[in-house]
């Protein structure tokens, strides 16, 4: 007698373990987080469901500080805001004195300006490249980032005494000249981040299959979004918008130099992924080296001067205000500042961190994501949490 | 557009609405009233000439010696599409500020309008989250107004700055609490 089989009596009864909800608290002590960025996450299972990020673990209360101290003053608290890329911060905050007292500075310290924001700017993606490898998995990648890193900041030792926090851009000038033979280390060093670094860091990370397989479809930062929640740099650059303020409104003499502005294209998947992102500050590191052979052949050529030229002997603005951007490697910071014309001491100066808005938007792209993208998707953005709390 | 067309631009659509206009500073900015703030923001983001898809910075000041004394939000505009900038200003009272949240027309608003709370005290109605952002949540008072006192202690410890302890100590008052003696040795020491 051939057996029946009834469906029904194979069917699940009772009771199952279902995922329920769970508030994950992830930080602010977690290696990814990059700092002290503490999340809450309510997660179901593997899946975010809503996100909250909170931030304020380091708050130093800088626009406080900057009121109680005079114009100059400020310089060296700007440089621990992004301790990544202090001569970004410095810079923004002295360009945006200059331009409330009227100053300008000769070509010479501007080229210097233009050296050292562009070394910064290679020495930062390469930590906020280099962790991000090391987040999803890629261990190696970030120690040969960071030692290639090491010879940029030897260069800054060099020239100002200082490898992380430099109060190198004053106003109206810079701390130090460039030392003798500055000229010919920075040829050596931009030979070698041509020849070796940055073909290596093309192959290891940013062309390795599973790295692009890791990133290619997540975190997806629409183009409206993105320009809705203030994203800047690299970070809206991913998204597709070719805006960089070194093209859409020169400073320091950027307009002599030629270099492109990679765009994300979204080759590997939807465009504006975490890959993207990632890729623009990888191709940003080869423009800045374009730049870095521009002006150091600049700076060869150029009569030495004095650096301290236009520094005043006593910053006071007349009262006024003015909002100042740059580009830094982060995206446009900007400094409001507003003078009262009685004191020496700024009235207020509010910073507007790139790395504070695109923190903002963390929950936009949270929602919905796995546990595991939210560490490749933070990565991604590169927040610095020393700018964010400020 | 420069800053003279946009603030004619909105001077002849919204009338009275613009309180005062300022094109000499190198920061041309337009004043509004808190009441039509919503209204002349989604304008703006909207208006085909404007197009401010992006708000740049908002920041609070505090100017309690102005007459009236006020307080300032400053909304740092930017187009995308047509590349030019401009600013509008809100004042509004010291006593219990409040103006509405702008959220709903530039999505980055949420966190610097936190900010300007947490800092300065200023409230905004139909904001969905208005908690302390870089303050911890039980910190009192506003720092960065300009009237801020420094508080004795927070939590049980000392935030005053040390100077002032360290001259308090000498003065013989002894300070601190529990374990915490900020008395210098030398203090007890006989003469």
């Amino acid at each position: 007698m051939a057996t029946v089989i009834n469906p029904a009596d194979y069917a699940w009864t009772g009771p199952g373990v279902d995922t329920d909800e769970m508030v994950v608290n992830m930080g602010p002590q977690h290696p990814s987080t990059h700092g002290v960025l503490r999340l809450e996450l309510r997660t179901d299972g593997e899946v975010v469901k809503a996100a909250r990020p909170h931030i304020g673990y380091l708050h130093r209360c800088f626009e406080k500080h900057a009121e109680n101290v005079d114009y100059p003053g400020v310089i060296p608290y700007t440089d621990r805001m992004d301790y990544v890329a202090s001569m970004g911060n410095s810079l923004g905050y002295a360009l945006a004195v200059e331009q409330l007292m009227g100053i300008e500075v000769s070509p010479y310290v501007g080229t210097i300006r233009v050296i050292m924001a562009e070394l910064q700017r290679i020495a930062s993606h390469c930590v906020a490249v280099g962790t991000y490898g090391m987040d999803i998995g890629a261990f190696t990648p970030f120690l040969h980032l960071l030692r290639d890193r090491e010879k940029i900041l030897d260069l800054f030792e060099w020239t100002c005494g200082a490898r992380l926090l430099y109060n190198y851009n004053w106003v109206g000038g810079v701390s130090h000249d460039v030392p003798e033979g500055f000229v010919k280390a920075c040829r050596h060093f931009l030979r070698e981040f041509d020849a070796v670094t940055f073909p290596e860091l093309v192959d290891l990370l940013i062309g390795n299959k599973i790295f692009i397989k890791r990133t290619a479809a997540v975190g997806v930062c629409p183009v409206e979004l993105a320009i809705s929640y203030d994203l800047t740099g690299p970070n809206l650059r991913g998204s597709g918008v070719p805006r960089d303020l070194r093209k859409d409104a020169p400073y320091c003499g950027y307009e002599h130099y030629a270099f492109d502005v990679p765009v994300g294209k979204g080759q590997h998947g939807p465009l504006g992924s975490c890959f993207d992102r990632n890729w623009v500050r990888v191709e940003e590191m080869r423009e800045s080296s374009k730049i870095l052979h521009q002006a150091v052949e600049r700076l060869a050529k150029m009569e030495k001067a004095d650096v301290h030229e236009k520094v005043p002997k006593r910053v006071k603005p007349a009262k006024g205000e003015i909002y100042s951007r740059s580009e830094a490697p982060r995206g446009q910071l900007g400094y409001y500042l507003v003078a009262d014309g009685t004191g020496v001491n700024p009235y207020r100066v509010k910073v507007k961190s790139p790395c504070f808005t695109a923190m903002s938007v963390f929950h936009v792209l949270a929602k919905g994501m796995y546990i595991a993208d939210i560490i490749a998707l933070i990565g991604s953005l590169d927040v610095v949490l020393g700018e964010i709390d400020r | 557009m420069d800053a003279k067309a946009i603030s004619e631009r909105l001077q002849a659509r919204f009338g009275d609405k613009i309180t005062a206009v300022s094109l000499e500073g190198k920061s041309p900015f337009a004043v509004v009233t808190a009441e039509a703030m919503v209204e002349v923001a989604t304008s703006c983001k909207e208006d085909r000439e404007l197009l401010f898809d992006n708000l740049m910075c908002l920041s609070a000041v505090d100017y309690p010696k102005e007459t009236p004394p006020r307080m300032e939000l400053v909304y740092h505009l930017l187009s995308y599409t047509h590349h030019h900038t401009f600013a509008l200003k809100v004042h509004l009272p010291r006593e219990e500020p409040r103006t509405a949240s702008l959220e709903s027309v530039w999505g980055v608003a949420n966190w610097h309008e936190r900010e300007a709370y947490d800092l300065f005290g200023i409230a905004f109605s139909g904001h969905r989250d208005l908690r302390r952002i870089l303050l911890p949540d039980d910190w009192i008072g506003h720092p960065l107004r300009k009237d801020w006192q420094d508080p004795d202690f927070y939590n049980g410890l000392h935030v005053k700055p040390t100077t002032q302890m360290a001259e308090r100590a000498m003065g013989g008052e002894k300070i601190g609490v529990g374990p915490f003696d900020f008395t210098p040795p030398n203090a007890h020491m006989p003469d």
